[in-house]
């Protein structure tokens, strides 16, 4: 046992617990925290711009590597900055470690300069957060803290120590244990739901898989590969489900929702068992609630029992890990075919084809993102913002492994792109990583393009930009009657922006150049930016419109097939 | 909910009794409380106070079941890192009172009414002064309902309820204890000391 300050015991607690990056940015209060950080030369400091990057490129690193990602902010602004990127961890439950300093213990709760009660405002946002009145507590509270947001569904936690905890001194004692009495997730599946499940899906004619980002964090896609091609069970996944399946398997049919693939909604819709493996029926997955697949029997699967029951009762409800139920239920199950089932989704393919690319000589965003697919064989990592883009990045990229896709789904959080980025980069550096932007969302964080200078990262960043906020266009255009309030924006040159820190960037403005930028990118050895000057009012079809159900779904009307 | 209007009679109001054994820390009532306002559950009292076991406390809420599924709100307070365990009364043959002090106006006329009252009600008299006195009762909701209408004539200065606490009946707990070993149990047993699955012929009531 060694004698040691608060700040020391924060960084060594990290440190143990495995953590070897930090996303942070320096004040007041953390001052001694950053004045310790050079004694443990094993902790990587990132400088941010701003510390909702911060948070994002946690989320980021967490999403690319499946290791918990680390963000630090002083206190006040500095911790209520993170509070979007806490939260977009929080709805797409990743494990993210939110550390905060606070006023001196005798300021607290007396409005001290950049005083903010941020265990109060993350209650809601966090599995847990903690509070250190004491030097001897902070190294149970990363313990616990960490144990929390790394297992059962994992998810942010933020643990805040003011000021003058860090300068305190103290023996430091590591918790070998961590026992938490109100903490217990359930991994074993019950063994009799099992196997009723699998009585239902050997009966079933028409069964469905629809897979979820927890397939991803559960790391059971082996698990699921196999229990559908054994059972013959085609699979779907909902858009942050997104690699869990590889999307060339020939039992995949895409993702559902409301900008899913039809056939996929369709084959929900017309199923006769559905089972939700790591997924929470949300409602731009599923459509309006009421009217989907009425019929079809429910087995959901998920280790969160607050999920089962909350949007749908299920006849079969499994409370449990994937990766050790799955095994299970493909034992349970019965080997066979279902070939009049595939069938008839495949024929509902063809007559509904969602990705086919029409011809067309404007700059379409889908052949953009497809040129991308095909010049980088289908390897890279696509990281997305929140919008158009997003959606045509789902579609019409194919995602062959889990973590392929990084995007914030739950949230929908417009300036994801660049930093989650930068924290995929940062966590797998020999990774082709490109950001996908939108020209609206790029602007929200674009301030973080100095980092890939400072740490030297080849972030490839595409701003497929339509000079609209596109995604609030659509629906003005669609359903409020084309009155377009608040969308056109007029643009800076953002080759002049990544010029101004250094980094190389073209503009496309004819579709015959986009493969050669994307080659020009690839070749490049530093971060570079495409700006695509797509065309400016395309939309993203198919689209299950804002309440209604799943049958419902539009597909692209044909006058806008001929544009 | 539904805003549709509820053809003929309105069902009957469901209200669930929660127990929730929680870590003694601060900031738990927070968590317990904004998690139902977050989820729009509604809270029709809540009382905290200790439990028998050192460092966990015991929350008995009220919740009104048409504004959430019940289980729902179980499930979400498990969430919560610092609920230990939760039960739903609702389906146990339980015990439930709630306290209620009363600042009654009087006067020399009429004070033996109202003794007459908490007679009744078997409410003690805790304070009495030349104009008003304070009548503590103890009992289940419609119990201190009762005595509030009949205190109403006289106006009521000032009213304290404590909400509801509730225990299930007979030898079952909702505590987190660990079960006692079967060989200590037995020798309890032998000695005469355990009352075990018998039900004693007695009730509050």
């Amino acid at each position: 046992m060694a004698r040691m300050t608060g700040a020391q015991i924060t960084l060594e607690s990290l440190q143990r617990e495995g953590v070897d990056t930090i996303f942070g940015y320096p004040g007041g209060v953390v001052l001694p925290l950053y004045d310790t950080l050079p004694q443990f030369p094993g902790l990587r400091h990132i400088l941010v711009r701003h510390e909702q990057g911060a948070s994002h490129m946690a989320d980021g690193y967490a999403r690319a590597s499946g290791r918990m990602g680390v963000c630090l902010g002083t206190s006040g602004p500095g911790a209520t900055n993170l509070v979007t990127g806490i939260c977009t961890s929080w709805m797409d439950s990743t494990p993210v470690f939110a550390l905060t300093g606070n006023v001196a213990r005798a300021l607290l709760g007396k409005d001290g300069f950049q005083e903010a009660d941020i265990t109060g405002i993350t209650h809601s946002i966090t599995k847990h957060n903690y509070m250190c009145m004491n030097a001897n507590e902070i190294a149970l509270a990363i313990r616990e803290a960490t144990h929390i947001a790394t297992t059962g569904r994992p998810g942010p936690v933020l643990v805040d120590i003011p000021k003058d905890v860090f300068q305190e001194e103290t023996e430091f004692e590591w918790p070998e244990q961590v026992s938490l009495r109100g903490y217990k997730p359930t991994t074993e599946g019950h063994a009799g739901m099992i196997r009723r499940a699998a009585e239902i899906i050997d009966q079933a004619k028409r069964p469905i898989i629809i897979a979820g980002h927890g397939v991803i964090w559960g790391d059971a896609h082996k698990e699921l590969v196999e229990l559908a091609e054994k059972a013959c069970i085609p699979v779907i996944t909902t858009f942050l489900g997104i690699g869990g399946f590889p999307e060339e398997h020939v039992l995949s049919y895409g993702w559902l929702g409301m900008h899913g693939m039809f056939y996929a909604n369709m084959a929900a819709d017309y199923a006769d068992v559905v089972i939700g493996v790591g997924m929470r029926f949300d409602d731009r997955a599923m459509g309006r609630f009421k009217d989907f697949n009425p019929t079809a029997k429910i087995i959901h699967i998920d280790i969160d029992p607050a999920e089962i029951g909350k949007n749908f009762k299920p006849v079969v409800p499994i409370v449990g890990d994937v990766k050790r139920v799955l095994p299970k239920l493909m034992e349970e199950t019965k080997q066979q075919t279902r070939n009049d089932w595939l069938r008839w989704i495949d024929q509902q393919r063809e007559e509904h084809p969602t990705l086919h690319i029409r011809e067309s000589r404007r700059m379409l965003p889908q052949a953009v993102i497809r040129s991308l697919y095909d010049e980088t064989q289908g390897n890279a990592t696509i990281v997305t913002g929140v919008g158009q883009h997003q959606m045509w990045a789902g579609q019409h990229y194919f995602y062959k492994r889990p973590r392929q896709l990084i995007t914030s789904g739950g949230l929908g959080t417009m300036g994801f792109e660049l930093p989650a980025a930068i924290g995929a980069q940062v966590a797998l550096p020999g990774q082709e990583t490109w950001a996908i932007c939108g020209d609206g969302g790029f602007q929200m964080t674009m301030q973080e393009l100095a980092v890939l200078v400072d740490e030297q990262l080849p972030v490839k960043i595409a701003i497929l930009n339509n000079g609209y906020l596109g995604m609030v266009r659509q629906w003005q255009q669609l359903f409020y009657d084309k009155n377009f309030v608040s969308v056109a924006m007029t643009q800076p040159d953002f080759c002049k922006i990544a010029d101004a820190y250094g980094i190389r960037a073209i503009r496309v403005e004819h579709k015959s150049e986009v493969e050669l930028a994307i080659r020009e990118a690839r070749n490049h050895k530093g971060p570079m930016l495409i700006d695509f000057q797509i065309d400016q009012e395309e939309n993203v079809w198919p689209m299950v419109p804002a309440g209604a159900a799943l049958s419902e779904t539009i597909e692209a009307p044909a006058e806008e097939l001929a544009r | 909910m539904s805003t549709a209007p509820h053809s003929g009679s309105r069902p009957h109001h469901t209200v669930h009794t929660v127990v929730a054994i929680v870590e003694n820390r601060p900031g738990v009532l927070m968590r317990v409380s904004s998690l139902f306002r977050r989820r729009g559950f509604n809270i029709e009292s809540l009382t905290v106070g200790r439990s028998e076991e050192e460092g966990l406390s015991r929350m008995t809420i009220v919740v009104d079941g048409e504004s959430a599924p019940v289980e729902q709100v179980e499930k979400q307070l498990y969430k919560l890192i610092d609920v230990v365990k939760v039960s739903d009364l609702s389906h146990e043959e339980m015990v439930a009172r709630e306290l209620a002090m009363i600042k009654v106006r009087c006067n020399n006329v009429n004070r033996h009414e109202l003794l007459d009252i908490a007679n009744v009600f078997r409410a003690d008299v805790i304070d009495i002064a030349t104009n008003s006195l304070i009548l503590q009762v103890v009992g289940d909701e419609d119990k201190i309902d009762g005595l509030i209408k009949m205190c109403e004539p006289y106006g009521i200065r000032e009213l304290s309820r404590t909400g509801r606490v509730a225990m299930v009946r007979g030898t079952k707990t909702t505590t987190v204890h660990e079960r006692e070993p079967e060989k200590i149990a037995r020798i309890h047993e032998k000695a005469g000391r355990r009352v075990d699955n018998v039900e004693l012929p007695f009730s509050s009531d």
